[in-house]
């Protein structure tokens, strides 16, 4: 009871301080969460409206995978990530190794999927509704893929708000391909898990009330922004 | 380009091996109200979305007199139940524009116009699916009109509505009749078959057994399926 008061309190010190260490992993976590969800959002929902909307050979063994796909172990995914950008891999001359932009890249490759296969089951449910009206009026499959895009954004802005939060919890895989560097790649995860490490309960539970803290104010706000409430009223 | 006359030789549509539609031949010359008759079952609805593309041809052959790109352009389908797009009513009407490339001012200028005709020009911005049956269904046949279809489906357009709202779509649809649109409509109601009939095809059990001008059904089938059917009697 006494490592949670006292992390408590480090949190209001660290935040009535503007510790700077604090807000430069903060804005990091952000910068690399938000990085990773708007590249993440990009791939998965068009693919997510094309799973819908298109019928092809394979389709039901990519939704399958998709789906399976959503419980990938981030600390697999850091690994892979980490041979395939490690000097002696394939994209090694890149030089993006223990760079934000590795943990980007882990990122995405955890949240696609999650966010396809929520995104899929709305689009999925709107297509059933639509597709009558929009095959009889002979639209292309672009305009029926950016239709139910529009249409169901209220719901699809839950499916990347879910991407958010796997995101802006993972440590596993930013771990590995980030390396945790002061000032170059640590974030309020990596640095929860170092603390803790060194044995420094107050001050990991202070970054960890902070962590909360931050995922829900994004998510109020991208709630408000988007009127995600008010999709009923439709 | 016109795409009448149409001519259907030997139309099929079959799910897993059974017959649902046909096989239908059909001349359609292109002017006035085709009413699809039939009891429950019969294959109203499915033949007409094989005529529109929508159901499978499984055999046989529809053939239109323009190529099949103009074709599938030039006609639009209204469905019993109307789905309504989570949008407003305004962009509900501007949708299938904007879908041919129609620009947004040019778009709106036209849906506004349509939205006085069908009465729901004091509605542009309420959302589609506020609306009452009626007034969706409304919208459902002003936004099917809106591309100046020649040839305009309707799938029991009135089956859910009440009278006045029956009187007000039937009053739109004698309006796109005298436009020149062709319009094969699906109906249960005799009434309402007989109000807009110019011809009609009377169907059971997916095929069509009677092609006759409205006159001439109503007076006296040849069918004694029809005729029954006129009667009242419960056709099987």
């Amino acid at each position: 009871m006494g490592d949670l008061w006292a992390g408590l309190s480090e949190a209001f010190r660290l935040l009535v301080t503007l510790d700077s260490d604090l807000v430069e992993i903060t804005l990091r976590s952000l910068q690399v969460t938000l990085s990773a969800l708007l590249i993440g959002s990009a791939i998965a929902l068009p693919l997510a409206s094309f799973l819908a909307v298109r019928r092809f050979r394979w389709r039901r063994g990519v939704i399958a995978i998709l789906n399976a796909l959503m419980g990938l172990p981030p600390v697999v995914v850091g690994l892979v990530v980490y041979v395939i950008l490690s000097r002696s891999g394939p994209l090694g001359v890149l030089g993006l190794l223990f760079t934000p932009t590795a943990m980007i890249i882990a990122q995405v490759i955890i949240i696609v999927p999650l966010i396809a296969s929520i995104a899929h089951q709305s689009l999925r449910d709107l297509w059933s509704e639509y597709h009558d009206l929009l095959i009889s009026m002979n639209v292309t499959q672009g305009q029926k893929m950016r239709t139910l895009l529009w249409d169901a954004r209220r719901a699809l802005l839950t499916a990347s708000l879910a991407g958010f939060g796997r995101a802006i919890g993972e440590v596993g895989a930013i771990m590995i391909v980030g390396g945790n560097i002061d000032h170059a790649t640590r974030v309020l995860t990596t640095a929860i898990a170092l603390e803790t490490g060194k044995g420094d309960f107050a001050l990991a539970l202070g970054l960890g009330i902070i962590l909360v803290g931050l995922a829900i104010a994004v998510n109020l706000c991208i709630h408000w922004l988007g009127r995600t409430e008010q999709e009923g009223r439709w | 380009m016109s795409m009448f006359p149409l001519k259907v030789r030997g139309a099929q549509t079959a799910r897993r091996g059974k017959v649902l539609v046909g096989p239908v031949d059909l001349d359609l010359r292109g002017a006035g109200t085709t009413v699809v008759m039939g009891p429950n079952g019969s294959g109203k609805t499915t033949l007409l979305r094989l005529l529109h593309g929508a159901a499978r041809l499984t055999a046989g052959q529809i053939e239109w007199a323009c190529d099949e790109v103009q074709a599938r352009r030039d006609q639009a389908f209204v469905f019993q139940r109307p789905v309504m797009l989570r949008r407003s009513v305004l962009e509900n009407l501007m949708y299938p524009l904007r879908m041919r490339g129609v620009a947004r001012p040019a778009a709106l200028v036209a849906a506004e116009r349509w939205a006085v005709r069908v009465g729901l020009d004091a509605m542009l911005s309420r959302r589609a699916t506020h609306l009452s049956g009626g007034e969706q269904q409304k919208l459902a046949l002003a936004r099917a009109m809106i591309t100046k279809p020649q040839l305009l489906f309707l799938d029991e357009p009135t089956a859910a509505l009440d009278g006045r709202a029956t009187r007000e779509v039937e009053a739109v649809l004698r309006a796109a009749r005298d436009g020149g649109t062709h319009l094969i409509l699906s109906t249960h109601d005799l009434g309402q078959a007989r109000r807009l009939a110019d011809e009609v095809l009377f169907l059971l059990h997916g095929s069509v057994r009677e092609h006759a001008s409205a006159q001439e059904f109503f007076n006296g089938p040849e069918c004694p399926q029809a005729r029954a059917f006129l009667r009242g009697d419960i056709v099987e």
